[in-house]
């Protein structure tokens, strides 16, 4: 446990930082690539929900040449080369290294503190008692360590064919550091800007957080933050970022990965409907209703939140039960739009086909050669 | 029968108010008021008045004043009033001092010393005058993941559940059995339970057959060291029953319910012959280990064919942690702590006041120690033992409670005044006693009327804060430390609690 492994007591978990932020995330249902354009215009066109304290993308379909490999982007503060070559030897020792570079950067974008990213392409290598441990339980748990064990070292991503590309400054500061729109392509783009509210900003701090290839870019506070974490610490999840989006990340991951939930139950874990509104269901949805607020009930997200997840063929949007932050959908023929402000979306989809703004808890599933979105359409404000 | 013995109460009375009405004479059992219709004068016996205030609130002239007598003695930090009187008493009788109700020595209340927080900001309160501000709370075991299934789009539960009780706020009635309280009293924590839809816990006297049909849908059985008034329809009559190991009033000592009190129906209900002692042995004399423990567990569920969840209740001791991951361990769905301010109806002295730990500490140690063991929701942590008030509730919750039981508070809503001498049998407000003449003071309809009000005032309050907190369910509060500062505190206690200090 967090706690019991880092802390004498819970008292010296260190606060969580706060922020308000603008989501955007832009996908093509038939699985076509694109670049980054549309995602960093639609992400400028809402400058005022940032503060120039954190911006970041995470693009899925981004390696097709190593997507049989865990992508790692690998962040050292400082430019800790001590710490890359911890890294390097604990990486040596715990996978087989296909292909390793920097991520290469654009040199005329000054960003504050730019730390040194570089990524590796790798394949589990287990021996011993882990011989029987799944890939990606095993991936996890060697990206917890780094994450927790080693300082200055952050893993922004662990996912296959897919990437995180964040940092601290405007996120169209972000892209052109890491020049997104000239270098990469991905079918799923989802693009975060951060407005914290009580912390300077730090490169691990920023948006998108991951695991695997899970991402998830957030805006608003989670106020059972404590209890979420507590609950997520007791099946070894540690929430080492401090930040509500981390909570999110890692409940995500355990409910649809490791428990193998559907997206559609688990915006019921999030967002529950009230018990008013569960006491008018059919049998069926009470009993079902009740377990899951019952079960998970530490795993409710309360208080504002809007939320952007995606993984591997599927873009999840979602907002908190009473709607206290704004989501808006978007569509034109496969291309998909979730984003804070429905006029970003106009703003790089003149001519859009439809827009809707799904109610609290529901959530907009969004997926590969699927017309899944439209299922939130008719329960739309 | 005492010696020497100073009186503890002045009772003073304004002549030119009385009216003479008696009332102050009739209502006291205690016999302090007396009457001389030749003299026209009332005789006071000082000595023998227990400071319950029962004359004072029921003269119609407002006459009467009782206050505690101060500094007889020559005053002594040490050698306090108390310690010499009981010594005095000790000399009369070569007995045990007895108390009633719960401890109260200035043993530090952690809730006064530890603040909530709320939203200012940057993420909105919430009203809960316009919005839904929800509760409503499981008590029992939760499973680690859900089966579902999806057909045609679908979801249905696939898993079984463990039997788990709902209650509409997080507060349930403390264990106070017939026999200790009245029968009025006891029927009116039932008829409120009922109404607020939580629940009552019979305590250790049984539950009479009548109340069951009625009843067992809010009740709590509890299964103690003297199985009184235990059979297959009293376990069945219930939501949830509960192993009673011990009271934070009196750890390690079991109960005595002298001969006296044991009426007809008290009797019948504990299934004892009428006038004989009530003896509730230190131990569960089945249970001398935890698997003893188990076994007793899992008799209970196999009586009830595992529709009931099972609690297990424990005073707060030392190492209270590592005892209730082993109760959780053995099977129990409910750990109820029951801290050392918790009430009695009767208790040593020595024992109320100096064994056992304050609830705020052994609740914090206990859910972290559920939680670094990854059994947390194995089982709902139950906090007992000297709630006073929505606040100390709310910040039970926020320490890692589920629920919390509720017991002096509720007796002080029913007019108890924490007189402290529920172990004489003359209480009279008509609460701890089995006088007729005394009991019929307590009409069970306004009396649990004022406990549903209790129960509703609460529950406003709890609502304001949540809301303030930003948080519409109670579950998002639950062992949620990051709404509590403390203050006054030393470092120490903030690391047990697991709290920063305010401004932290």
């Amino acid at each position: 446990m967090l706690v019991q492994k880092y802390y004498e007591s819970e008292r010296f978990v260190p606060d969580k930082e706060m922020d308000a932020c603008g989501l955007f995330g832009v996908m093509h249902t038939g699985g076509v690539r694109f670049g980054g354009r549309m995602a960093i215009d639609a992400i400028k066109n809402m400058k005022v929900r940032g503060s120039g304290l954190g911006g970041g993308f995470a693009i899925y379909g981004l390696y097709p040449k190593y997507k049989d490999y865990y992508a790692l982007h690998i962040i050292y503060q400082n430019k800790n080369l001590a710490a890359k070559k911890i890294v390097e030897t604990f990486l040596k020792k715990h996978f087989y290294v296909v292909f390793d570079e920097e991520i290469p950067t654009n040199p005329d974008i000054r960003l504050f503190a730019p730390p040194l990213a570089w990524r590796y392409f790798v394949a589990p290598q287990k021996s011993g008692v882990e011989e029987d441990v799944p890939d990606d339980e095993y991936v996890i748990s060697k990206v917890m360590y780094l994450n927790s064990e080693i300082e200055d070292a952050y893993v922004f991503s662990s996912g296959k064919d897919a990437g995180v590309f964040k940092g601290v400054g405007f996120p169209e500061e972000i892209a052109d550091y890491f020049m997104l729109e000239q270098l990469y392509e991905g079918y799923i783009w989802t693009v975060h800007s951060r407005f914290p509210t009580n912390t300077p900003g730090w490169w691990g701090g920023a948006h998108p957080l991951s695991i695997l290839d899970w991402t998830v870019v957030h805006n608003g506070e989670i106020s059972s933050y404590g209890a979420n974490r507590r609950f997520l610490e007791m099946h070894n999840y540690y929430c080492t970022l401090h930040t509500d989006t981390e909570v999110l990340a890692y409940a995500v991951d355990l409910l649809m990965r490791r428990q193998g939930l559907p997206i559609e139950v688990v915006a019921k874990i999030f967002a529950p409907p009230m018990w008013e509104a569960i006491r008018y269901m059919s049998d069926d949805d009470i009993e079902l209703y009740t377990a899951l607020r019952m079960t998970y009930a530490p795993l409710l997200m309360n208080g504002p939140f809007t939320v952007i997840v995606a993984h591997h063929n599927e873009m999840i949007g979602l907002t908190d039960r009473i709607r206290l932050r704004p989501i808006t959908a978007g569509a034109r023929g496969e291309l998909v739009f979730l984003s804070s402000e429905e006029a970003a979306i106009h703003a790089v989809c003149p001519d859009l086909e439809l827009a809707w703004t799904p109610p609290g808890g529901e959530p907009v599933v969004v997926r590969l050669h699927t017309k899944d979105h439209l299922r939130s359409l008719n329960k739309s404000i | 029968m005492y010696d020497c013995l100073l009186p503890e109460f002045v009772v003073e009375r304004r002549e030119d108010s009385c009216i003479r009405c008696r009332v102050c004479e009739r209502q006291c059992a205690n016999e302090v008021h007396l009457y001389d219709t030749e003299l026209d004068r009332f005789f006071l016996s000082e000595k023998d008045c227990v400071g319950c205030q029962r004359c004072v609130a029921l003269c119609p002239t407002g006459a009467l004043y009782v206050h505690p007598r101060q500094a007889d003695y020559r005053p002594n930090s040490s050698w306090t009033r108390d310690k010499m009187q009981n010594l005095k008493k000790q000399a009369a009788t070569g007995g045990v001092v007895l108390t009633g109700s719960g401890n109260d020595k200035p043993i530090r209340v952690y809730w006064d010393h530890l603040l909530l927080n709320a939203s200012q900001v940057t993420n909105p309160s919430i009203d809960p005058l316009r919005e839904p501000m929800e509760l409503q709370t499981f008590l029992g075991r939760k499973p680690d993941t859900l089966k579902i299934e999806i057909s045609a789009g679908k979801a249905k539960l696939a898993s079984e559940m463990f039997p788990n009780v709902p209650v509409q706020i997080p507060l349930v009635f403390s264990a106070m059995s017939l026999g200790a309280i009245s029968y009025q009293a006891f029927k009116s924590l039932a008829m409120a339970a009922k109404e607020a839809g939580v629940l009552f816990n019979t305590g250790e006297g049984g539950l009479p057959v009548e109340m069951r049909d009625e009843y067992a849908d809010c009740a709590i059985v509890q299964c103690a060291s003297g199985r009184f008034g235990v059979d297959l329809d009293y376990l069945n009559s219930a939501r949830i029953i509960e192993i009673k190991i011990g009271q934070g009033a009196k750890p390690g000592i079991g109960g005595h319910l002298p001969g006296e009190k044991v009426s007809d129906y008290i009797a019948q209900t504990r299934m004892i012959p009428l006038g004989t002692d009530a003896l509730s042995p230190a131990p569960q004399h089945d249970i001398y280990s935890i698997e003893d423990l188990s076994m007793l567990i899992y008799a209970l569920k196999e009586a009830t064919n595992y529709t009931k969840p099972v609690s297990v209740k424990i005073a707060a001791v030392h190492n209270v942690a590592a005892i209730a991951s082993g109760i959780v361990r053995a099977g129990a769905d409910i750990v109820a702590i029951d801290g050392i301010r918790g009430g009695t109806g009767a208790a040593p002295l020595a024992t109320r006041d100096n064994v056992g730990i304050p609830l705020e500490l052994a609740l914090a140690a206990v859910d972290k120690r559920l939680r670094d063991e990854g059994i947390r929701n194995r089982c709902s942590v139950m906090a007992a033992g000297g709630i006073r008030s929505s606040a100390d509730a709310i910040k039970a919750i926020a320490l890692g409670a589920d629920g919390v039981y509720i017991g002096t508070a509720a007796l002080v809503a029913m007019g108890c005044t924490l007189c402290h001498k529920c172990y004489t049998g003359r209480c009279n407000w008509g609460i701890c006693t089995q006088d007729p003449y005394l009991t019929k003071r307590l009409n069970t309809e306004l009396t649990s009327q004022k406990l549903v009000n209790l129960l509703r005032s609460w529950s406003h309050e709890i609502q304001e804060m949540l809301g303030g907190l930003g948080v519409n369910a109670i579950e998002s509060l639950r062992g949620n430390h990051e709404h509590l500062r403390g203050v006054g505190l030393e470092e120490w206690e903030l690391n047990i609690l697991g709290v920063k200090g305010a401004g932290e």
